[in-house]
């Protein structure tokens, strides 16, 4: 099986360091990179310039269609389907549904914003170029790795080495991929 | 690096010792230090404290729990000492006891988290498995007590070949969603917690077993800043959906007493009072799970003392709310004018029967939660220990008090009974105790028992506008 870039590594020792260093690579024009830490980083998802994450609408959309599909179910069980006098109340009336349609939101928007952020993150994946790597195994530990991916239009070998070496980075090393 | 007029400058101008937070974790060995100490105890050999409690636990879960679970599954729920007119017993007494067990655990990990208290990444980990177990405890009682266990289908709202449907005007019936609402979203929450700690064992595994387990589970994370930026939005969600389920499931199982019309259940506090009954005694097996786990697995610079002593502290304006309750339960219960409220309350202290739960109930709840306002009683392990202990002790009684004190004498003396535990309800009790300190010894010894990456991320080594965090300019010491 042949081999092709994925890309370049860097390390870095400390999240100051990464998070200085990642500003540098996004203002060198490139678009295909990522950074790999041990735990979230403050400011990073500015530095990354991403936008408000999805999450929360899968989370939204999901809880709210878990509220409204059991408003509708009482209604088609208790009030349609087998309808039944309950001390003479009424068969169907929206406060008694609130209760368990709120608890059922929760559900729903609990399973959303675990599938929601699974599938954004496109989780669960089977292979990524970089678990194969040793040295990554540093990036749940202590090391902060900046990755520039060999599929971004201004990658160059020889320009992006001397890039991550510029900005700090240490053991900087080649990715690669099966193809 | 700033220059040094400036750091002296800053320094002046910090706040004095006694002022300052207390640091999340004591004698720091830095980031890659931090792993190590966090993963060294579910990496280690199992130490003979642990196999000795599990055995003694196994044996409670797996030969007690399941015999006297079959027995009164296969006789029939007079086995138990409930009968009429106390048709709740300890089975309720013990749904209620888990349900709030539970409680403190979530409050933990997600209202500590919204409030961005950072101590909260060292226990919110143990306090979130501690909401999973006890969950799954106590959705147990409701479904056997029940009696046809087999029928526990027809709670959900399945077609079947009958027709019918539940009835979903019945508190019961909520119950049954919140209990099951909260036992799949906590154990949600508490797995994606997870994940990120699964991949930091996953990248530190030495043989093929674990590789291949902790690879499995970590399903491929990689912490990269795209995934942590969808991650911490999802976490922010779970946290804020399961605060909603701590004032929910117990409001719910509180309103299962107060909508029936008997005399000590039908009072408006009920849901309030249900909610802060269970995190109270949820703290109290917090105190107990901290005081001991961090002693045994040789936390003491992680879950530091700063940290129980917050517990302590949250245990004791709990209980403070609970007192307040009881005074206003009493009051009620006078203030209403109602012959058989004011009999009630006045039987539970001074009746013919259980007159001592009521002042077991006075003399841990109300009087021994005094001792935490002591710092010197807040700072001393041993204490804490044996408070929490009681506190779980208290609100079980407390729990039998309402369950057993309002059935046992209703309206009617034709319909006075008393009522006994069976060998059966008592065994069930251990079988559950035993169930639970089982999954917990287990979580203990194979799962990341500390949030590893969230407590990293709450050093000043993970700050990067902190010097040590690598800040060059601007940055705070």
């Amino acid at each position: 099986m042949s081999q092709k870039v994925y890309g370049l590594m860097a390390e870095f020792d400390s999240p100051g360091a990464v998070l200085r260093a990642a500003e540098q690579v996004r203002d060198a024009g490139y678009r295909r990179w990522d950074v790999f830490t041990p735990f979230p980083i403050h400011g990073l998802d500015a530095v990354m310039r991403y936008q408000n994450s999805l999450v929360g609408w899968v989370s939204l959309a999901m809880g709210a269609g878990a509220f409204m599909s059991v408003v509708g179910l009482i209604w088609y069980a208790n009030a349609f389907d087998y309808p039944l006098i309950v001390g003479g109340k009424p068969m169907f009336s929206v406060p008694m549904t609130f209760v368990p349609a709120y608890i059922m939101m929760i559900m729903g928007a609990a399973v959303g914003a675990l599938l929601g952020m699974l599938g954004i993150n496109q989780l669960p994946r089977l292979h990524h170029p970089l678990l194969a790597k040793k040295s990554f195994e540093a990036a749940s530990r202590d090391k902060f790795i900046v990755v520039i991916g060999a599929n971004d239009p201004q990658f160059n070998a020889v320009e992006t080495l001397k890039l991550l070496g510029d900005i700090g980075g240490q053991h900087i090393e080649i990715v690669e991929d099966q193809e | 690096m700033a220059d040094l007029a400036n750091i002296e400058e800053l320094k002046q101008l910090a706040p004095p010792a006694e002022l300052r937070r207390a640091p999340v974790v004591e004698a720091n060995p830095g980031l890659g230090g931090l792993t190590d100490k966090l993963s060294a105890f579910a990496e280690a050999r199992m130490p003979l404290w642990w196999k000795i409690a599990f055995a003694i636990a196994a044996f409670a879960a797996t030969v007690i729990f399941p015999i006297c679970l079959f027995y009164q599954v296969f006789t029939g729920v007079g086995v138990w000492g409930n009968n009429h007119p106390n048709m709740w017993g300890w089975d309720i007494v013990n749904f209620i006891w888990w349900v709030g067990v539970a409680h403190a655990g979530t409050l933990i990990s997600s209202m500590l988290f919204l409030t961005r208290q950072h101590w909260r990444t060292t226990i919110g980990r143990m306090a979130e498995a501690m909401t999973v177990f006890s969950v799954a405890m106590a959705g147990l009682y409701p479904a056997i007590h029940v009696g046809r266990a087999w029928f526990d289908w027809f709670m959900f709202p399945i077609p079947n070949s009958n027709g019918n449907w539940p009835q979903f005007k019945s508190p019961l019936m909520w119950d049954v969603f919140a209990v099951n609402t909260y036992l799949v979203v906590s154990s949600l929450f508490w797995f994606m917690g997870m994940i990120p700690d699964f991949a930091v064992l996953r990248d530190r595994s030495t043989t093929r077993v674990r590789r291949f387990i902790f690879s499995f589970l970590a399903m491929g994370w990689t912490g990269s800043a795209w995934q942590w930026h969808n991650y911490e939005k999802a976490y922010v969600v779970l946290c804020g959906l399961c605060t909603l389920l701590v004032f929910t499931v117990s409001s719910i199982v509180g309103l299962d007493f107060c909508t029936a019309q008997l005399a000590g259940w039908h009072a408006t506090i009920f849901p309030l009072y249900f909610v802060i009954g269970a995190v109270f005694c949820g703290f109290g097996m917090m105190l107990v799970l901290l005081t001991s786990l961090r002693k045994l697995c040789h936390l003491e610079n992680i879950i530091t003392r700063s940290h129980i002593d917050k517990v302590a502290k949250l245990a004791l304006v709990s209980g403070l709310i609970i007192n307040y309750i009881y005074l206003m339960e009493i009051f009620i219960a006078w203030y209403s004018g109602d012959p058989y409220e004011r009999w009630v309350f006045g039987h539970r202290f001074f009746g013919q029967t259980y007159w001592y739960f009521g002042w077991i109930l006075i003399g841990i709840n109300v009087c021994v939660t005094q001792l935490l306002w002591f710092k010197k009683v807040r700072s001393h392990l041993g204490l804490l220990l044996v408070i929490g202990i009681l506190i779980n002790l208290g609100m079980w009684t407390e729990r039998f008090v309402i369950v057993v004190g309002s059935t046992y004498q209703d309206f009617l003396p034709a319909n006075w009974g008393k009522y006994h535990p069976t060998i059966w309800d008592v065994g069930l009790y251990v079988g559950t105790l035993g169930a639970f300190f089982m999954l917990y010894l287990l979580f203990v010894k194979f799962l990341p028992v500390i949030a590893i990456s969230e407590v990293k991320g709450a050093t000043p080594q993970g700050d990067p506008h902190h010097r040590l965090g690598g800040a060059t300019k601007g940055g705070h010491s």
